[in-house]
């Protein structure tokens, strides 16, 4: 019988390992994709480690066991972040793409080196 | 009165200071951006720049106030919605981030006096992404609560993606997804390495933290360390220490030159974070926690302060030889951090300034050269000569002289402090060679740059450079640059002059930091048995405890269950008061409306004990 501790924590390493392979490709959607899955990942991980308790509420009333809140409020808190981060990078990516013309993360030039490219692109005020 | 205002600005100016960037940021949004093709244009810019201008002169003058109130040594706390300070957020204004915080607006002030010239044109929302990274700064340093920290890192960075991106083009794009992908990953491990401290300690209040990590069992003790190392990356990718810097030179390189003069506190932000969290907190807790800590991190650093000196002698262009002396600086700072003496902090902390101030008025500089130098801008490539070129000169060969720290300047200060408080310890000898090595390497760098600069040009082209100066004219205001300058040139100045009022300040900050019984009967209650109110069960008799009412404290000698009773009758006054109709609106607004049940609870509680 495998513990739910077991499962919980296999998953989490599951995605984080995922997001980190997909973190270091080379094309800016699987990385957006990657920082979403770690997002999820750390989201899972706060939460646990308010320790898995099943059948228990939250707010202790009359009952005799509850689980922790806290955790849970942080989760809110880092799931609205991690959103906006997400948007915010999808929109980045894509942008870099319209003015890059690659959506290579380095903007795929490796002719030129980066000093040529800053004198060409540099904006003269 | 008039002592009612001043008491009423004293007590939440903690929170004002956050409050007041905040409020102009969505004021400034509201205000909108200029379309370049209406003739609304010149109105909302106006507008823009005027609050945008108004809010950071009021916020500075209110950084002066919180030093002000922080010197006389006093830890000030602000409960946010008066919840007592392990079960809510607390503000903790103490003599560091008070200093952090007037540091924040020495520079932002200058800049944003600088972009309003002509840089704030040329992206949509410059000045609310400015006010929000303001806020953003001054929550980082203000907050006492680890938790609270990562939400106002997070708003300082989301504002300064925007702001890197701030003049758009190709290359600020690719250079902004870079900062953005690591500093992301970094927010990540944040949140993994919180996680882990909430899960093993069971509190994220600092204070909180410092006083029970020494009481958890060894297991809990070293998972809540490894957390705290976690932590150190995170900070380390922040400050852009030795194997996590390989992206600042390049991203400030192009960044738009306010917005780089700005980021000049950001790495600031990082090691604030590891003299904060894991100087004051981790380190603290043990003795081998703090041997390990340092043993990690003197290495880091001493490579820190070559890697920069080293990389600004590659470096091609001015606004990359900055970035790496920036890297430089931070190394030095860590040095002084890693050596955990109180002489060593308050030498390190009197260095930070210095370098913050002088990498920003670098940063204006070199824009200033740049701009003259028509074709090649800031590369360091021999071209004709700029047109202010006796100025130019003796500015650069000033601030050259302060970035390295050649004896009249407070870089010298600075390093000389480090040094002397590194006498005496295993590891002084590598210590002063490094860092004198650094100054010599940074030197040769820095005259490499003048000499291309300035010595190797030739006479001017009449003809490039006066259709150049013409179309510098139209897009900028010319006497922002130099007047912004002259500000930071005027701050530096000002910190050798009254090196030695600064250097007490800093000598009390590290005397404070290493006071964690002061911070503890600062920022939390206590009982009657003297034990810290840190965990209690839900139950109603405990609220007084719990939610600490403005204006009333609970102090150590008085019996608890007198409190309760006390606080019980005037809960009951304040419920009639709630249903007598004649009494003024106002009272029923802020008095706590607690259900019958609630109050009924409250009364054995009392009697009880």
């Amino acid at each position: 019988m495998i513990s739910l501790e077991f499962l919980v924590a296999s998953g989490i390493g599951v995605v984080t390992a995922s997001g980190i392979f997909l973190l270091l490709r080379g094309r800016t959607f699987p990385v957006v994709l990657g920082l979403s899955l770690i997002g999820y990942a750390v989201n899972v991980f706060i939460f646990s480690m308010g320790r898995l308790i099943q059948d228990a509420p939250p707010i202790l009333v009359n009952a005799t066991r509850a689980t922790d809140p806290l955790p849970q409020a942080l989760v809110l808190t880092a799931i609205v972040i991690g959103f906006a981060t997400t948007a915010f990078v999808i929109q980045l990516a894509l942008r870099s793409r319209y003015e890059s013309g690659s959506d290579h993360v380095d903007a795929a030039i490796p002719e030129q080196s980066s000093h040529d490219i800053q004198n060409n692109m540099k904006d003269q005020p | 009165m008039w002592d009612a205002i001043v008491n009423f600005w004293q007590f939440h100016s903690p929170v004002f200071s956050i409050l007041l960037p905040a409020f102009s940021a969505f004021a400034l949004i509201l205000v909108g951006y200029p379309s370049l093709d209406s003739h609304k244009h010149n109105r909302r810019l106006r507008t823009s720049r005027i609050v945008g201008l108004m809010t950071t002169i009021v916020g500075f003058l209110l950084s002066i106030n919180l030093v002000m109130q922080a010197s006389d040594g006093d830890i000030n706390r602000y409960y946010l919605g008066e919840w007592a300070a392990p079960f809510g957020i607390a503000l903790t204004l103490d003599r560091l981030s008070a200093l952090m915080v007037l540091l924040s607006y020495l520079i932002a002030l200058p800049v944003l006096w600088y972009a309003t010239g002509g840089w704030d044109q040329k992206g949509r929302f410059f000045h609310a992404m400015f006010q929000f990274q303001l806020m953003g700064l001054c929550g980082a340093f203000l907050t006492g609560d680890l938790f609270n920290l990562f939400v106002f890192f997070e708003i300082l960075l989301l504002a300064s993606y925007v702001l890197l991106l701030h003049g758009q083009g190709p290359l600020r794009f690719r250079m902004g997804v870079h900062y953005v992908v690591i500093n992301l990953l970094a927010s990540a491990l944040f949140l993994i390495g919180l996680a882990m401290i909430y899960g093993n300690v069971g509190s994220l209040n600092m204070v909180d933290v410092a006083r029970i990590l020494p009481t958890l069992p060894a297991e809990q003790f070293a998972m809540a360390q490894s957390a705290a190392m976690i932590l150190l990356i995170v900070f380390g990718i922040k400050a852009a220490i030795v194997p996590l810097s390989f992206w600042l030179p390049n991203t400030y390189a192009a960044a738009s030159p306010p917005v780089a003069a700005l980021f000049a506190i950001m790495t600031k932000v990082g090691l604030y974070g590891i003299l904060r969290v894991n100087g004051t907190i981790f380190a603290a807790a043990s003795a081998s926690a703090n041997a390990q800590l340092s043993s990690w991190l003197l290495p880091i650093a001493l490579i820190s302060a070559l890697f920069g000196a080293i990389g600004a002698l590659a470096a091609r262009t001015l606004g990359r030889l900055v970035g790496y002396m920036l890297l430089s600086s931070v190394g030095t700072i860590l040095i002084g951090i890693t050596l955990f003496s109180t002489q060593a902090w308050s030498a390190a902390l009197f260095y930070l300034v210095h370098s913050t101030l002088v990498v920003a008025a670098f940063y204006l500089l070199a824009e200033w050269v740049s701009s003259q130098r028509s074709t090649v801008a800031d590369a360091l490539y021999p071209t004709f000569a700029v047109k202010q070129a006796r100025l130019l000169g003796a500015l650069s060969l000033l601030l050259m002289m302060m970035i390295v720290g050649l004896p009249p300047f407070s870089g010298f200060l600075g390093k000389v402090m480090i040094l002397q408080s590194s006498v005496g310890l295993s590891g002084s000898g590598i210590i002063i060679i490094v860092i004198l090595l650094t100054s010599f390497i940074g030197l040769i760098a820095m005259v490499r740059a003048g000499i291309v600069i300035f010595w190797q040009s030739e006479k001017p082209i009449e003809l490039i450079q006066t259709e150049d100066a013409n179309q510098h004219k139209h897009k900028m205001a010319p006497w922002h640059l130099p007047s912004a300058f002259l500000c930071l040139l005027a701050a530096l100045i000002g910190l050798v002059v009254f090196a030695s009022p600064v250097k007490q300040y800093m000598n009390a900050t590290a005397i404070q930091l290493k006071d964690a019984t002061a911070y503890q009967h600062a920022l939390l209650q206590y009982d009657k048995n003297n034990d810290v109110i840190s965990e209690r069960l839900f139950d109603p008799s405990y609220l007084p405890y719990v939610k600490n009412m403005q204006g009333t404290t609970i102090s150590e000698h008085t019996d608890s269950a007198e409190i309760v009773v006390q606080k019980n009758d005037q809960l009951i006054e304040d419920a009639v008061q709630v249903k007598n109709p004649t009494i003024a609106t106002n009272s029923t607004v802020k008095t706590p409306q607690l259900p019958k049940e609630v109050t009924s609870k409250l009364e054995p509680a009392g009697e009880n004990r």
